[in-house]
């Protein structure tokens, strides 16, 4: 039996998403189906094997000879290359005859050109998050109902219905050009963006899959820094931002699975070697002539990963969140703005600015009130973080309102 | 000591499983043979069997294409334990992860002597 290497972690899931985007730069956008099977075929196959014969000595190699294998076996056997793939391919801005090929260069190029297409803005965010987790990051089916909190048939309507626009409106795998970038780069940093909230602020209790999804969105950051077309400062500024938050992932939940809120948070717990790569990238940012809010996003997180209640600090986060929200209002951004002003200039400076933003529907806008009304009248206090418990949406949520409820007792 | 094979039965449909469940199931194929072979009751006799490119001969011999891996009941690999009875095969058997999907089985036959 030949053996003893070390099956390295998530292998499966890294080669799957590569050998996908490779047949599916070969085969066409529109038989993306035929990929994924493909992909998945080699992957059974090397389980039947190396589950009884041991690891072949070189697996990733193993892997590329057997997906090449099936694909030109089922461009045989299936007899459709005349039929459906040709027209297809004549269509397609890049036609790629003979061998697959699974060299570095091209595994790249065709991950890149897979994140221009599954991000594209015919599809609503939400499809594009389930295409980039099924696509860019090989999670399955499974993985991607408990991230979203759904079932396993509205997950494979969604990707269905998803892919079928990309084949409606002809969507390409193209390398993406200075004017392609120009255009489409906002919207892919906005996906990968949310796709980290997804991870960072979802509600399933599964913490290992919920930090993958964080990891999965930097990693697909980090790709287009490593491309020289896509490597942009808002680019840089966008994965800054992550490694700032994602620092501070291991203290936000308790043992309990519960909500640690930052004042409360074990500092220890706090990934500095991720903070040092935030600053790392949030200089790399630091040039070109525009600022984005992703730039102040990210210098804002920077001083989030700063555990001191100082007037500098507030002053800084202050002033950052003034210049946010003339480039990208938010209630968010509104609201985090009213806190900081809260510690510079006192509550009771705080308290009419927010009262003035009147966020009836919003859960956020009345925990706010409650914490500036704490200590001046605990009374509103009192109120305020209970129709905030009354809007809150999550049970993580609800959780803290009632902690903070439970405090004026 | 005797032979007994046993025989893996599952479907082998790739909308079962995502990549990374397939590595994690594989690892425990692993992880289960090694604890039995270092009872000294496995030698690394067995072997999966393909799908792609199967066929079935019959009577007259008839060739078709098959058997295929959605179909429950293909065997999708085998292994070759050495133990001293039927039951002791059986308990072995048990540790099979493809018994982890409802609807899957682990056949033991003994293996005739010569």
């Amino acid at each position: 039996m030949m053996q003893q290497q070390e099956l390295i972690p998530h292998l499966f899931r890294a080669e799957y998403r590569k050998i996908v985007s490779v047949l599916c730069r070969h085969f066409g956008l529109g038989q993306i189906e035929i990929a994924e099977d493909l992909a998945s075929d080699t992957f059974l196959t090397a389980a039947q094997t190396w589950g009884i014969k041991g690891l072949p000595p070189n697996p990733t190699a193993w892997l590329y000879s057997v997906a090449k294998n099936k694909a030109k076996n089922y461009l045989q056997r299936e007899h459709t290359f005349d039929s459906k793939i040709a027209p297809a391919l004549i269509d397609a801005d890049q036609f790629m005859p003979g061998d697959i090929d699974l060299s570095t260069q091209n595994i790249n190029d065709s991950q890149l050109q897979m994140m221009f297409a599954v991000c594209h803005p015919v599809n609503s965010q939400e499809a594009q998050i389930g295409l980039a987790l099924r696509i860019l990051c090989g999670f399955g089916i499974d993985e991607i109902a408990d991230a979203f909190l759904s079932n396993k048939e509205a997950v494979n309507k969604r990707l269905y219905r998803a892919k079928e626009k990309l084949r409606e409106q002809k969507i390409k795998m193209v390398y993406p050009g200075d004017a392609e970038v120009a255009a489409r780069l906002p919207s892919v940093l906005t996906t990968l963006y949310l796709l980290f909230n997804e991870g960072y602020y979802s509600e399933s209790q599964n913490h290992i899959l919920r930090k993958d999804l964080c990891l999965e969105a930097m990693r697909l950051c980090t790709m287009l820094i490593e491309n020289k077309s896509t490597n942009k400062p808002e680019a840089n500024a966008l994965l800054a931002l992550m490694c700032f938050h994602a620092s501070r992932f291991d203290a936000r939940i308790d043992e309990h699975g519960r909500h640690v809120l930052y004042d409360e948070q074990d500092t220890s717990l706090w990934d500095s070697d991720l903070v040092s790569k935030g600053i790392y990238f949030l200089s790399c940012a630091a040039n070109g002539d525009k600022i984005s809010n992703y730039h102040l996003e990210a210098s804002i997180a920077w001083w989030g990963t700063q555990k001191t209640d100082s007037k500098e600090k507030w002053e800084n986060v202050l002033q950052l969140y003034d210049q946010l929200l003339q480039i990208a209002y938010s209630p968010v951004a509104a609201l985090n703005r009213i806190y900081a002003l809260s510690k510079v200039a006192g509550k009771q400076a705080a308290i009419p600015e927010a009262e003035k933003l009147n966020l009836a529907d919003n859960p956020f806008y009345f925990a706010l009130l409650g914490e500036l009304y704490t200590g001046i009248d605990n009374n509103n206090a009192k109120l305020n973080f209970q129709q905030a418990y009354s809007l809150a949406k999550t049970g993580a949520e609800k959780q803290t309102m009632q902690r903070k409820i439970d405090s004026f007792n | 000591m005797k032979e007994f094979i046993l025989i893996f039965r599952h479907p082998n449909g790739h909308e079962v499983a995502s990549p990374e469940q397939i590595q994690v199931w594989m690892k425990q194929t692993m992880d289960w043979l090694a604890g039995i072979r270092a009872k000294g009751k496995y030698d690394g006799q067995g072997n999966g069997l393909l799908f792609e490119d199967s066929r079935v001969v019959g009577h007259n011999n008839v060739v078709t294409n098959g058997p295929f891996g959605e179909i429950k009941e293909t065997i999708g690999g085998y292994v070759i334990v050495k133990a001293d009875s039927i039951d002791e095969a059986v308990e072995f058997a048990k540790g099979s992860p493809v018994l982890q999907g409802a609807g899957n089985t682990v056949e033991v036959r003994p293996l005739a002597k010569h």
